[in-house]
């Protein structure tokens, strides 16, 4: 296992050595996984001894998808540079056209069933009527609004998982990146982005439910006499594969001439310019393919949640995401999935009620009141003091230091010279 | 007929008598005794037209006790007394029978009606101005073309400036839907433009109620509103609806009916000979419903070309019940008229909403301003040392009890405890991050969740109310349409004294002289004598500070919980950006954009004001694409710090 900054350094060399050579990383995650998909399946319920519940591969099954979402955050943070506070906005809608599928396929699974007792069979329309009182009824409604128009096919549904959070991460990247909003800025314009759109979603009259969401999506159309237990190890090897594979493709976009071009946009943006780069294509193509991939892990992750609703999308969900990757450790691929996987189990565990409370005499810690607290302050800390994040250990344990250049993720020497004691070129922008 | 008779003499005795007052109450109720002890809704109008006309100062009690169900009768002498304390009907002076046989009257419900609403033209000329104005609300409540006559003559009396307007208006509304005649009527609606009361729309719109009708041609009789179209002004179903419930023209039946006398007619397994698997589309079931009425099984279906012929056979209109059509005319005229102006007032006061609200915005923001646009410190938790102040009032509240005594103590100790914070987060996170600024941005998110978690487990998930004292209560209404309640002046003047205060601070005050040098060059500031740390500190403790006293304000109008801080902050931000960053007088700006856009976007689409947020944050999306630097934007050296 190497470090990313390393890698750099032997491209600096000029040596050109195959994918697999520069990212060893890459070789050693891929191991991990397997093996850990390998002791899951080996100790489950539908495939094992039975160990590990039904729960809780579902729940190993969704930390999967949210490391792919984490790496997705990394590539656009990490490496690019840009504080996305929108991705998992681009997560729940991937989670939103899977479910639209999900919900209507089900539905009308039930409601064939339930017409085809009548002596005069249905015409297709009245099909689709009583479908759409079923799902819509919930919000006094039984039309079906134009954003289901493809909800019958699968097919089409799964380009939308790519489609849509895809499009609008390329209509708001493109219009953000060329009028050159960068850094703090653009942070919160993403934010607002996510805000408008978890508000949109919470109208009954978005025509998708409103703040009850879809719901029912652990059902799988077609699958209904496979237990759960069977789902949830396939959903799991799904999410794995998934992951690999997003491994493997973000590793080859922040490896070779482009993921330099892409460090170089974060560390001096104006510096690549100059060297004349088009800054914005590179940077709207790694917005939009994390968004992307983004939008294929909530397809993934929401089937195993079982539920969606808007309040999944609120800003704050995204600045979670942030945390995991801040946390893991940023620039790194690997620290992405640490990160994510670390924090988001050690959040249900403690926020399960599983955690032992603390008795202070006088007065009791409860894990379930506290831990946010604990999150807030402990993420200002990594902060700080460690940067690098839990990835940072094993840079420790390698005995591997990097070149300090003010961080990985400030500005040179130099840069930060010419600009001492005042704000940030970028801040100002 | 014998009855009215008496009435007319009784009526022509007192009218002869009752300027001399000679007569007394118990002597007219004696003379109609069996009506008052047991009166019924017919008798009882000639009573009470007795006591009227009789003119005595005790009738209106009488009447009251008699309405409350307070008068008692003498079994033995038929005298009428009041009952609890026992006392006489002309001196109210208590009385002692001793042991009597006592039988309480009690009139029934329409008859209490009818001497509430005799009360009404007493009540009218009470001198009490309250039970004056109740009696006017309820004229006003129930109209009616009998209390023309006694509000007319009620406002000849009238001393009170308020009440004689709101008389004479209400005069004018009943006379413009009960007037005698069409002269009347109209004379009175042209009275009422001008008005933009509620009422007086009310009374125009009553007039102009519309019935729908149908007809092969227009009768002359009615005072036809407008002529529909069907498919244009009502849609075709609804008119062809409209003709079925005239019995103009015969049902048509609906797919689900079709059904229905499909499955009602399958003989082994098929309908009038098509297979029941085939009849899943509209057209092999109409086929199938077309052959079983052929067979006369069924009535036949009226087809889509039929139902057009008759509708084109019809008229549909809107007709005025009010049959004088000048009338209804003038109304419309007035109405139209009202209507322009109370759109006008309604401007009006959307401006003074969307100020209002920029006002808060502004309070929001400004702190954030300084620490974001003039230091170009990101800080996330902003919006919690807003929550951090509403809390600190509430807490204020909770140790003095006296509203306003409180709120006073509450600014200044909210400021300072803000303050407090804003330097502790200063000198122990910001200062180490000020070349990174997206991880200020991320260390203060982390403040921002462990502070709310924090306030929730302190205070509880609950809102807790912040009262604002009584002198803030109420609103103040310029007229009927426009009006604005005094928290939101008080915000609204609180807003103007911070934008004064930092003006000055910044550009009169030594401190503000130097936070200006170091923001533009901390190294040539540092080389003047002046120490960037302390300045960094106290120009982030100064707009943490702020956040907490606009949090008092906010906490005032709105509920103070946890979460409040997360509902200004994209807000705070959006308002700083779009303002242009660095300059107080952009974030006036910016504040005042956002809430102007708000309310503009709120009235259009009332109900729904998550689209109306929704709609904003996309607006200024788009507005930073095209003015990146915001409307205010630094130029020349400025602009480089």
């Amino acid at each position: 296992m190497t470090s990313v900054t390393e890698n750099m350094v032997s491209q600096g060399g000029g040596a050109r050595k195959s994918f697999i050579a520069q990212n060893p990383s890459v070789l050693w995650f891929l191991l991990a996984l397997a093996l850990f998909t390998l002791g899951v399946t080996v100790l489950s319920e539908a495939t094992g001894s039975g160990v590990i519940s039904t729960s809780f591969v579902k729940t190993l099954g969704k930390t999967l998808c949210l490391c792919l979402v984490a790496i997705c955050m990394d590539v656009v943070w990490g490496y690019c540079g840009i504080l996305s506070l929108g991705h998992m906005a681009f997560f729940g809608i991937g989670g939103y056209a899977i479910g639209q599928w999900l919900m209507y396929a089900r539905t009308e699974i039930i409601v064939t069933q339930s017409l085809s007792a009548a002596a005069i069979p249905p015409t297709d329309q009245e099909v689709v009527d009583a479908i759409g009182t079923q799902i819509f009824g919930v919000v006094g409604s039984s039309e079906f609004p134009m954003i289901w128009a493809f909800s019958d096919s699968l097919f089409l549904q799964l380009l939308m998982v790519i489609a849509v959070p895809g499009l609008l991460a390329l209509v708001f990247g493109w219009l953000a990146f060329r009028s050159r909003v960068t850094g703090v800025y653009l942070s919160i314009l993403t934010q607002a982005m996510t805000l408008a759109l978890s508000l949109y979603l919470f109208q009954n009259d978005s025509g998708l439910r409103g703040n009850n969401g879809l719901s029912g999506l652990q059902n799988i159309p077609g699958f209904e006499e496979t237990s759960q237990a069977t789902l949830s190890i396939v959903f799991f090897w799904a999410a794995a594969l998934a992951l690999g594979l997003g491994y493997v493709l973000f590793a080859w976009v922040t490896s070779g001439k482009m993921g330099s071009v892409v460090r170089g946009i974060r560390d001096d943006e104006a510096r690549v310019r100059f060297l004349g780069y088009h800054v914005e294509s590179f940077k709207l193509f790694v917005f939009t393919i994390t968004a992307v991939v983004a939008g294929i892990a909530g397809a993934l992750y929401y089937p195993q949640a079982g539920i969606i609703n808007p309040a999944e999308i609120a800003p704050i969900a995204s600045i979670y995401l942030a945390v995991w990757v801040a946390i893991g450790g940023r620039g790194r691929l690997y620290g992405a999935v640490i990160g994510a996987a670390f924090v988001s189990l050690l959040s249900s565990w403690f926020t399960g009620g599983s955690a032992p409370d603390i008795n202070l005499g006088f007065y009791v810690v409860k894990w379930t009141d506290w831990w946010l607290v604990l999150l807030g302050f402990s993420f200002v800390a990594v902060t700080l003091f460690a940067p690098k994040g839990i990835g940072g250990l094993f840079d420790l344990i390698m005995i591997k230091r990097t070149p300090d250049r003010q961080g990985d993720y400030g500005p040179s020497e130099g840069a930060k010279r010419a600009e001492e004691g005042s704000v940030d070129v970028e801040d100002v922008k | 007929m014998l009855r009215p008779l008496l009435a007319f003499l009784v009526l022509v005795l007192m009218g002869v008598s009752a300027p001399a007052q000679a007569q007394e109450l118990q002597t007219i109720l004696q003379s109609h005794a069996d009506e008052v002890a047991k009166p019924g809704r017919k008798s009882v109008g000639v009573v009470i037209d007795n006591l009227i006309a009789s003119g005595l100062p005790q009738v209106p009690v009488f009447l009251q006790n008699w309405q409350g169900r307070s008068v008692v009768r003498d079994e033995a002498t038929g005298l009428f007394y009041y009952d609890k304390p026992l006392r006489d009907v002309d001196s109210g002076a208590e009385v002692d029978l001793g042991d009597v046989k006592l039988k309480a009257v009690k009139p029934n419900g329409g008859v209490r009606k009818v001497i509430g609403a005799a009360l009404v033209q007493f009540q009218l000329s009470d001198p009490d101005i309250s039970r004056r104005i109740d009696a006017l609300d309820a004229i006003a409540r129930s109209p009616d073309a009998d209390q023309i006559g006694p509000l007319e003559a009620s406002i000849d009396g009238e001393s009170d400036a308020g009440v004689l307007a709101r008389k004479e208006v209400l005069v004018g509304m009943l006379k413009a839907r009960y007037g005698a005649t069409t002269e009347d009527r109209v004379a009175a609606i042209e009275q009422l433009d001008g008005s933009l009361s509620l009422d007086a729309r009310a009374t125009l719109n009553q007039i102009l109620t519309t019935k729908a009708g149908v007809a092969e041609t227009v009768p002359e009789s009615v005072n036809v509103a407008r002529i529909l179209t069907p498919g244009d002004d009502i849609a075709k179903v609804e008119a062809y609806g409209r003709l079925v419930d005239e019995g103009f023209a015969p049902a048509r039946i609906s797919n689900a009916a079709i059904k229905e006398a499909l499955a009602a007619n399958i003989e082994g397994g098929s309908v009038a000979g098509i297979p029941v698997h085939d009849l899943n589309t509209l057209e092999r079931r109409l086929e199938a419903y077309t052959r079983l009425a052929d067979q006369g099984v069924v009535p036949p279906a009226v087809t889509d070309e039929r139902a057009a012929e008759i509708l084109a056979q019809y008229t549909f209109y809107e007709a005025y019940t009010e049959t004088d059509a000048a009338v209804t005319t003038a109304a419309e005229t007035v109405l139209a008229s009202i209507e322009t102006s109370v759109a006008v007032n309604q401007t009006a006061d959307l401006a003074l909403d969307a100020l209002s609200l920029a006002s808060i915005y502004f309070l929001a923001a400004i702190g954030l301003a300084i620490t974001f646009g003039v230091m170009g410190v990101i800080n996330m938790a902003h919006g919690e040392f807003i929550m951090m102040g509403a809390y600190t009032g509430y807490v204020m509240q909770q140790i003095i009890p006296d509203y306003t005594l409180s709120l006073i103590v509450a600014l200044p100790v909210a400021f300072a405890v803000t303050f407090g914070a804003g330097v502790a987060m200063e000198r122990l996170v910001i200062r180490w991050l000020y070349h990174r600024p997206l991880e200020t941005l991320l260390a203060t998110f982390g403040i921002s969740i462990a502070l709310q978690q924090l306030a929730k487990n302190i205070f509880g998930t609950q809102a807790r109310p912040l009262t604002s004292p009584g002198w803030l209560d109420g609103a103040w209404a310029i007229n009927e349409v426009v009006s604005i309640s005094y928290i939101r002046i008080a915000i609204f003047v609180l807003a103007l004294i911070f934008l004064g205060l930092i003006l000055f601070i910044l550009n009169k005050t030594r401190l503000g002289l130097e936070v200006r040098a170091v923001t533009q060059n901390p190294g040539m500031a540092a080389s003047m004598g002046i120490n960037p740390d302390r300045i960094n500190m106290l120009t982030f403790g100064l707009g943490s500070g702020i956040a907490g006293i606009a949090g008092v304000a906010i906490g005032l109008y709105a509920k103070v919980t946890s979460e409040m801080g997360a509902d200004y902050i994209v807000q705070s931000f959006m308002t700083v950006v779009v303002g242009g960053v660095g300059n107080v007088w952009g974030t006036l700006a910016g504040a005042s954009l956002i809430g102007v856009l708000q309310k503009g976007i709120e009235f259009l689409n009332p109900s729904n004001t998550l689209a109306a947020q929704t709609y904003m944050i996309l607006f200024i999306i788009l507005f930073i694409q095209f003015r990146p630097k915001g409307i205010v934007a630094l130029k020349g050296r400025a602009a480089e710090a």
